[in-house]
């Protein structure tokens, strides 16, 4: 049975440049991408929280880093991969309950977190860096 | 029967249940995080401190920390799991996270307590 259904004929469509990633799996691959890139600033951010916690002049040196145009923008990226991992995930483990499973709450829900996560960084970020 | 690999991950629920229990530990962490912050409002060194000087933040930081950094772990071996193909390679890829991933455990528990 199963090999019968392999050897049917199927549509194919390899024409990749036509092919578009669907809104959940452009949510998908943030989630990996967000969190690998979270991984590798990890010895930045421990040294940052290390700085602002260690002494009145380690928390000098800190505000200064962190109040450099190049630093902001790359704290805000990743605000935004936080909050974009935070919502996705909350996402997943909806979608592990079972709810929200079919297309139309799957496509939905992928744009409240591309919506929400947006916002939220526009919120922390602003509020912790200007 | 599966085919089990040393460079595989462990055949059941344990690490899949890990992911996500970690995930609502930092889930919550974060919201309690933000409250305490939009609260105290911390603009100096000496309020900043002290939000962390308090016995159930330091508690709560921590678990965090440790919750990250196992959450991690699973998460980029998955990803080398997914693209690195040589089995060397891999289990070195997995061997370096894991230790980095311990090292930043030691390095929070000293900031955390030496601060």
């Amino acid at each position: 049975m199963a090999e019968l259904a392999i050897k049917k004929k199927r549509p194919k469509n390899l024409d990749l440049p036509t092919i578009r990633l669907p809104l959940p799996g452009v949510l998908s691959i943030l989630h990996r991408v967000s969190g690998a890139a979270l991984f590798l600033l990890l010895p930045f951010l421990l040294w940052l929280f290390q700085s602002s916690l260690s002494s009145p002049e380690s928390f000098a040196s800190f505000s200064a880093v962190v109040g450099h145009p190049l630093v902001k923008i790359v704290l805000l990226g990743l605000i935004y991969f936080y909050m974009h991992h935070f919502c996705a995930g909350i996402r997943y483990l909806l979608l592990d309950m079972h709810k929200g499973i079919d297309l139309e709450s799957a496509r939905l829900s992928s744009k409240i977190v591309f919506g929400v996560s947006i916002v939220l960084t526009l919120i922390v970020g602003v509020r912790v860096l200007w | 029967m599966v085919n089990r690999i040393l460079v595989g991950a462990h055949y059941g629920l344990k690490d899949w249940v890990i992911q996500r229990g970690t995930a609502i530990v930092m889930a919550v962490y974060t919201v309690i995080f933000l409250v305490v912050i939009g609260a105290v409002g911390p603009n100096s060194f000496e309020t900043w401190r002290g939000v962390f000087a308090n016995g159930f933040m330091k508690f709560a930081t921590f678990l965090f920390f440790v919750s990250l950094f196992y959450h991690a772990w699973i998460g980029v071996r998955d990803i080398w799991m997914d693209y690195v193909k040589p089995d060397g390679l891999r289990l070195l890829m997995m061997m370096a996270t894991a230790a980095v991933l311990v090292g930043y455990a030691g390095w929070a528990v000293q900031i955390l307590w030496r601060m």
